[in-house]
């Protein structure tokens, strides 16, 4: 096979791993509300799990400074003074993972008190490790045939 | 694909030649980097309002990390403010060489500190105090003013510029990576430097000095120690020296064989994704164990961060690329193929800094009117309010560096493989794990 065509192969195969659409598994929506306590500089729990259509309902407590919870990617966010519970209510339609960080400068490690909230599955990163398996089947191909 | 030599332009042949553009240059960066310094000891100690912070943490690194040292090498090197106190006071001028030769000691440097173990060190040492160093303003001032007066230091007692070839903890991994760039400093006519009387690239003239950084430029060929000075430019009698455009990691064909180096490799790729998870990921402990410095839990964090570069990520690499039957010297083999893990590495780099940079972009503004956290205006944008850049697109970008310094490094591989006659096939292997584990931890 010639070197271009191998290429467009990859490329093609690139681009059906990265976009191709998946079924969509449906699961019924629900509520759920989670409690989320924040200290410096981390969230308790730090990592959540919630389906897609969830609506989600986060009860932020803080037990020291100010903090807040800014979600990656859903540009939604609540800030909780020590003490008192602020709530944040919103549904979960995108899917995959991100972060969720705290918006109020709450001392030094601030930029980096970071959460994680997977909708769904994180698919991109199934997807991206995909790519990156492809990537080395692609260069080792390449290498063989110039061998 | 050809190299084309920038420097044909007379525009940017006269640019490098006169000494002018470069020193304003150099005013506006020494000028803005002990403004950094001030700031961080005089305003106000919350980070992400500190000029000192945002500028060299966020700004800087940024253009550092994502267009610097990927595509102009040691670019950064060329403009840096760091060795110029230092370097000025040896040669008591600050443009042309005077007539008459200041006395400083003027020492080489001991062979056993000629290379780049203490730099290795001196990044590790930073590494290890990171999450204090990037967040802290104070902090950041004394490293910043600890590195101006070291070069100063090191430029009384040694010839040269010994902090940069040798204890800078920046210039190790931007030599490193430089190798990686689409840019050259080279001699154009090897026949030219054999007959050339004096060699006044490396020993000096009344035009200008030898090279600084301790390289004769008739022999580079790679640009991991070449500062891109252009000292040999000015020097040259016989207009020998070219700036060129080449093809991408084109010094990589050519693996390396020192064992400071393949260690930078492998040092550089753990604290990336050491970096990435502590600092990245949504676990708190490991925030904590990595800030506070001098606790117990710290000292487990830096014994498993330095296992980790040091043990886990060699081990695991020397386990692939062990073979009986080969009369190639084992070192010489680690060494040779750790090249591979360069491009891999300088991805990493980029796809951590991404993430981080264009979260905490937004205080490049606010710090911008209010340098130091003080309640100024300056450009009225201080009361921009934080928002991450770019979200959307951030994955998607991380997953794109990542692999595309995948493909890169495997090809390197296959280069370095062949020079020593084994399989590049272990060595690609170890890339896509440790590809799948950075993915992991950024997406
Ligand atoms: S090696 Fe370090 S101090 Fe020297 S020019 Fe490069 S970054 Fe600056
Ligand atoms: S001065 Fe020019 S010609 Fe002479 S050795 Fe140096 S680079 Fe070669
Ligand atoms: S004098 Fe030439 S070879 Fe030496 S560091 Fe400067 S640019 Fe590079
Ligand atoms: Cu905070």
């Amino acid at each position: 096979m010639s070197p271009r065509f191998l290429l467009l192969l990859f490329v093609m195969a690139g681009l059906v791993v990265a976009f191709a659409p998946l079924p969509v598994q449906s699961v019924t929506p629900q509520e759920r509300t989670i409690d989320i306590d924040a200290r410096q500089y981390t969230y308790s729990p730090s990592e959540l799990q919630v389906n897609k259509g969830d609506t989600v309902t986060i009860k932020l407590i803080s037990t020291d400074v100010v903090h807040g919870l800014y979600v990656d990617g859903y540009d939604v966010s609540i800030e909780a003074n020590p003490g008192q519970t602020a709530t944040l209510t919103f549904t979960a339609d995108k899917a995959g993972s991100f972060r969720f960080r705290c918006n109020v400068t709450c001392g030094a490690m601030h930029p980096f008190m970071i959460g994680k909230l997977t909708v769904g599955t994180n698919n991109w990163l199934y997807r991206s490790i995909g790519l990156a398996t492809l990537a080395i089947f692609g260069t080792v191909i390449s290498i063989k045939q110039k061998a | 694909m050809a190299k084309i030599e920038l420097n044909r332009n007379p525009f940017i042949e006269n640019a490098l030649k006169s000494r002018y553009p470069q020193l304003a240059v150099f005013i506006v960066m020494l000028v803005g980097y002990i403004f950094a310094i001030l700031a961080g000891l005089i305003g106000t100690p919350v980070g992400s309002h500190n000029f000192s912070i945002v500028f060299v943490w966020i700004a800087w690194w940024a253009v550092l990390i994502l267009v610097a040292v990927p595509f102009f090498g040691r670019g950064w090197c060329a403009v840096c403010p760091i060795p110029l106190p230092g370097e000025w006071l040896q040669r008591g001028a600050m443009l042309a060489p005077p007539n008459k030769r200041p006395k400083w000691l003027n020492l080489r440097v001991p062979k056993m500190f000629r290379n780049i173990w203490l730099q290795n060190i001196s990044f590790l040492l930073l590494a290890l105090f990171s999450s204090v160093l990037l967040t802290t303003p104070n902090i950041t001032s004394i490293v910043l003013a600890a590195m101006l007066f070291a070069a100063i230091g090191l430029s009384t007692i040694f010839e040269r510029r010994a902090f940069c070839r040798y204890l800078c903890p920046v210039g190790g991994f931007i030599g490193l990576y430089s190798q990686t760039a689409p840019i050259e400093l080279r001699i154009r006519d090897k026949q030219a430097c054999v007959k050339c009387e004096g060699k006044p690239c490396y020993n000096g003239s009344e035009v200008g000095y030898g090279c600084p950084w301790d390289v004769f430029p008739g022999g580079l060929t790679k640009n991991t120690y070449c500062g891109l000075c252009m000292e040999c430019i000015r020097t040259c009698p016989h207009d020998n020296i070219a700036v060129n455009l080449r093809p991408f990691s084109a010094d990589l064909a050519k693996p390396t064989t020192r064992m400071d180096e393949a260690f930078k490799s492998f040092i550089m790729l753990g604290s990336a994704m050491i970096y990435a998870g502590v600092l990245l990921g949504p676990w708190g402990m490991l925030k904590d164990a990595a800030y506070n410095v001098g606790s117990n839990s710290w000292f487990v964090y830096a014994g498993v961060f330095l296992a980790i570069i040091f043990g886990v990520l060699p081990g695991l690499f020397s386990l692939g690329i062990y073979q009986r039957q080969n009369n190639i010297a084992f070192k010489q083999r680690f060494a040779s193929l750790s090249t591979a893990l360069i491009p891999l590495g300088m991805m990493f780099w980029v796809a951590f800094s991404l993430s981080f940079v264009l979260t905490n972009a937004s205080y490049i503004l606010t710090a911008l009117s209010d340098p130091l956290g003080l309640g100024w205006n300056l450009f009225s944008t201080a009361n921009t309010a934080w928002q991450p850049m770019l979200t959307s697109i951030l994955a998607p970008a991380q997953t794109l560096a990542l692999v595309g310094g995948l493909i890169w490094s495997a090809r390197t591989a296959q280069k370095a493989a062949n020079e020593s006659w084994t399989s590049s096939m272990p060595v690609i292997v170890y890339c896509f794990l440790l590809t799948s584990v950075m993915l992991w931890l950024l997406l």
